[in-house]
């Protein structure tokens, strides 16, 4: 049986224990891939947690924190072929980093530089969509057209990624009811972190689990540990294989629910310990997976101290040098703001940069910056 | 409306005396409630229900799932069941999933039902630019709710209006958008008295009086104005400077009477250009006092582009120097 033909009611489907023992059926991934899976996941709790004090340095805004959160962004991200598309919220730091987005170009971002959310050629990664669930009917059409495109019946796939915040929102419903009806190749990821804010999982929905919300649109939901990066992997690279292929009477999209959480604040303006309990944080710290898999790689004898030791050396130079790099580069031209609101500038607005190249070159850009 | 002399003040930021505005009107009217997402236990994402959770209770302050169309379409039919509800959307560039029910019933319930539902109820959200934010966390977007009849569109700019307006907006019988210019959230504190009074929806306040020119403004733009004038008096140049406080409807009264003393006029909002509030109040001036007009009118507001990511919005926002290039053109013309 397919783990997606799991009924979300019976609970999340698991590979790894919290010691990392194996209880479940391993997906086929080489000494190689899960060495690099656990790299990433090094990688991105080193970046978030340097992010985190970049901005309490005033060196960066206002930063969304994921730590606890990337075994299912990084092992989900790792099931994707180069050609799927990944429509990203904006929590999804470790997803695009798998997917060839820089670190630098995720910092620069939040650094308020519009070149950040300037995807490189060829990485299919959307831009981060702010708006809560906003970005779930862009999955579906995207992954509408790939299935229009394509010639063969295999469509690329398309996966959403949004919150447990994000099903309450209309566009969740809208973009899963489309997806149902026109049969989009689409995985719905939903990053279930506990807490949208201050309100948490059972307060945002009656429902007993996100997941088998794909129910009421006719398709396959399913429930994994979100922290337990293998069933993340394998929950994810069966949701993908049915997206672009599926079986006789079988829809393609899929919800995946990845039930885990966020160990840190909803934002770097949020402080957490007013609606919340320490000792509930501890609870989910002791399902973290990061040593999760550590152990279960310790006990393939794929790691031991000393690579541990180099990983964390490399991913350590890694973050450096991305910081060292988006904080040198220049500011943004102001006059930049003109550009990309049209393809070509209309009279009014060319009329106003020439105002604002006007009042620049006779006040000063230090006119500008005086409160 | 006016406040006894004798009467106990505070000193409370803008923010904190919407708190209390809040208070004030749950404790003398069981029928307001508030609303909204992370308004309860938290207190707010900018601390503005802080306190009201423990005082009234999850079923007076209530947070609610995280869809913008849900709070604002409940509140709708709250209100028009006879409660006052008093809806938070977290920042205004969040109402969007929420403007069909704004637009479509919020409006214009009471015309709909030629007078048989109205809808006593208010929107608040922060609004505007300069706390470097995210994307949709900076945006001015008043004309939109200022373009929709049945609506009143309040933007406060002190902590005394922001506790009078607010009170008003929530005994108002028709639906209030209340938007709070979250740049000066804490930027500075007012005396503020501890009981209750209403500074009056519609009516703008003159901040300043001059002859030479008259700068309108309203919320976070306030500021910059002030300073403009005050710098240019030194130049010679005597500035009034008008805060509107309620956009929809406007003080048309006061514009034209300070117009026609001044004969020239600036508007400043950080809203962009086009389709702004700026171009109103300048076909008011036009349409009452051509006669005493005596220079174009000066719009120093918002580019027509996106609102920035924050290592461009201190060249997007209006500041004193840019109020102060605007007033020189108008005055030299």
């Amino acid at each position: 049986m397919s783990t997606l033909e799991r009924d979300p009611r019976e609970g999340e489907v698991r590979v790894l224990d919290e010691n990392g023992d194996v209880v479940g059926d391993a997906p086929d991934l080489s000494a190689e891939e899960l060495l690099a899976m656990y790299r990433q996941m090094k990688l991105a709790r080193r970046f978030d947690t340097r992010a985190v004090s970049l901005q309490r340095q005033g060196r960066m805004g206002t930063f969304p924190p994921m730590s606890g959160q990337e075994g299912a962004q990084v092992a989900s991200a790792m099931a994707l072929a180069d050609d799927d598309w990944v429509v990203p919220s904006y929590r999804e730091h470790a997803v695009s980093l798998v997917r060839g987005v820089s670190l630098e170009r995720t910092l620069l971002y939040w650094m308020g530089d519009e070149r950040g959310s300037r995807m490189a050629d060829g990485v299919n990664v959307f831009p981060v969509a702010v708006p809560i669930a906003s970005q779930i009917p862009h999955a579906t059409g995207m992954a509408w057209a790939n299935k229009l495109r394509n010639d063969d019946g295999t469509p690329d796939a398309v996966v959403c990624y949004f919150g447990d915040g994000a099903t309450s929102e209309g566009d969740f419903h809208e973009g899963l009811n489309f997806a149902g009806v026109f049969d989009t190749p689409n995985v719905f990821f939903c990053n279930n972190n506990q807490w949208a804010i201050s309100v948490p999982r059972s307060k945002q929905t009656a429902s007993a689990t996100l997941a088998q919300k794909a129910d009421a649109y006719g398709f396959e939901g399913v429930q994994v540990d979100g922290m337990d990066p293998l069933a993340v992997y394998k929950v994810t690279e069966e949701a993908l294989a049915k997206a672009r292929d599926p079986d006789k009477g079988e829809l393609r999209p899929t919800l995946i629910e990845a039930v885990q959480y966020r160990f840190g604040a909803h934002t770097t303006a949020d402080d957490p310990s007013v609606y919340r309990e320490d000792a509930e944080v501890e609870e989910w710290k002791a399902k973290d997976p990061i040593p999760r898999l550590e152990r279960y790689l310790r006990g393939r004898d794929l790691l031991d101290d000393d690579r541990v030791a180099d990983i964390e050396e490399s991913v350590e130079t890694e973050v450096a040098d991305a910081i060292e790099a988006a904080e040198s580069t220049t500011r943004p031209d102001p006059s930049s703001m003109f550009e990309h609101v049209y393809e070509e500038m209309t009279p009014e607005l060319r009329a106003q940069a020439e105002r604002f190249a006007d009042l620049r070159e006779r006040y000063g850009d230090e006119a500008f910056l005086d409160d | 409306m006016s406040t006894r002399q004798t009467e106990p003040t505070q000193n409370l930021t803008l923010v904190q005396s919407v708190r209390d505005a809040l208070a004030t009107e749950m404790e003398a009217d069981d029928d307001v409630l508030v609303t909204g997402e992370d308004v309860g236990k938290n207190g707010g994402v900018f601390r503005a229900t802080e306190g009201l959770f423990d005082e009234f209770g999850g079923d007076r302050v209530v947070d609610t799932p995280l869809a913008e169309s849900g709070i604002i379409g409940t509140a709708v039919g709250m209100a028009a069941m006879g409660l006052k509800p008093v809806a938070e959307v977290q920042f205004s560039g969040f109402v969007y999933p929420g403007f069909d029910q704004i637009v479509s019933h919020m409006a214009r319930m009471r015309a709909r039902s030629r007078g048989r539902f109205t809808l006593p109820m208010v929107l608040r959200a922060p609004y505007g630019g300069g706390i470097r934010a995210p994307e949709h966390h900076s945006e001015s977007k008043e004309a939109f709710y200022a373009h929709e009849a049945g609506l009143k569109v309040v933007i406060p700019s002190t902590p005394y209006d922001a506790k009078g307006l607010l009170i008003s907006a929530i005994r108002d019988p028709d639906p209030v958008i209340f938007l709070e210019p979250k740049l000066i959230y804490r930027a500075f504190r007012g005396e503020v008295p501890e009981g209750d009074y209403e500074v009056p929806i519609g009516e703008a306040a003159v901040r300043r009086e001059g002859s030479d020119v008259s700068v309108f403004a309203y919320g976070a733009m306030t500021r910059p104005a002030m300073e403009a004038a005050d710098r240019l008096a030194d130049d010679g140049v005597d500035a009034e400077v008008v805060d509107l406080r309620t956009v929809s409807p406007l003080d048309r009264e006061a514009i034209v009477e300070s117009f026609e003393k001044t004969g020239r006029a600036v508007v400043v909002h950080e809203a962009p250009k086009t389709g702004g509030l700026a171009g109103e109040i300048t076909a008011i001036v036009q349409e009452e006092a051509l006669l005493y007009q005596e220079a174009p009118v000066q719009r120093v507001t918002g580019f027509d582009v996106p609102y920035p990511l924050y290592a461009m919005e201190d060249y997007y926002m209006p500041n004193a120097a840019r109020v102060a290039a605007g007033i020189e053109e108008a005055v030299e013309f």
